[in-house]
């Protein structure tokens, strides 16, 4: 179980239902289950539509994840677009530029239990979540 | 993928599926709106029970749907929200302030059925 990345490509927004579902089946393999499979999976949905919406183009990658003997699931959303300028903006709730109820990022963070942004603007955009058992 | 609607009496009832895509959500609003129209409805009932997320986006989207439909004189209620998903809207701070829930096909059919009884030519 170790080894089982899972890639998926991010090009529009069908590959945003492919990613949650993938997200969902790994959680569950991993032993997550209930609440959780949902909101892992809605964490998912929405860092891969803001590849969508913003870079167009990304990756999703999916992987378990053990620490400290706490077992998880990795989850990275990559993307090569235009970055974010301004991170602290971009993470509060409501703020938008548009595309969408800026609900994003601050709830994908939200609903994960470790979040973080590595972003460039011209060089693009690095989500990773993680999620633990309980 | 489109979404089917179904017409009973009044009302248009719509049921999604698990796979919805972004665009799915979209072309509903619009077949949505325009069949409003030619049937003349006065609600939607829209079944999400099916979906296991409801992100930002297919929450604006069904709020945009409710408003549309709203200005085309009929009433949207959206029914069968999974526990799970509700408490993950929740976390996310999503509401669907201003659109009408209930809990499943029938109690929503009930909501539709109760106030409204305009149009007189439905000969309900």
């Amino acid at each position: 179980m170790e080894h089982e990345e899972v890639r998926i490509r991010i090009d529009r927004d069908s590959d945003i239902v492919t990613a949650r579902v993938a997200g969902r089946e790994l959680a569950s393999r991993i032993g997550f289950a209930g609440s959780d499979l949902t909101i892992i999976a809605t964490a998912i949905s929405e860092i891969a539509r803001n590849i969508v919406l913003y870079a167009k183009h990304g990756e999703m990658a999916l992987a378990p994840s053990r620490q400290s003997g706490r077992r998880g699931i990795l989850v990275i959303g990559r993307d090569c677009g235009p970055g974010i300028p301004d991170i602290e903006q971009a993470m509060r709730d409501g703020f938008s530029t548009g595309k969408s109820l800026g609900l994003g990022l601050p709830g994908a963070k939200r609903l994960m239990d470790e979040f973080e942004i590595a972003s460039e603007v011209g060089r693009g955009t690095t989500i990773t979540m993680r999620k633990w058992l309980r | 993928m489109p979404v089917p609607i179904l017409k009973q009496g009044g009302v248009l009832i719509v049921s999604v599926q698990a796979a919805l895509t972004d665009n799915d959500l979209v072309a509903l609003r619009d077949d949505l709106a325009e069949k409003v129209g030619r049937f003349r409805s006065h609600g939607v009932v829209i079944d999400v029970s099916a979906l296991d997320v409801m992100d930002s986006f297919a929450t604006r989207t069904l709020r945009g749907i409710a408003e549309t439909t709203a200005l085309r004189g009929a009433k949207t209620v959206v029914v069968g929200i999974q526990p799970d998903v509700a408490f993950s809207m929740t976390l996310l701070g999503l509401t669907l302030d201003g659109v009408a829930t209930a809990l499943d096909l029938d109690e929503g059919m009930d909501l539709l059925a109760a106030p409204i009884r305009r149009r007189g030519d439905d000969g309900a």
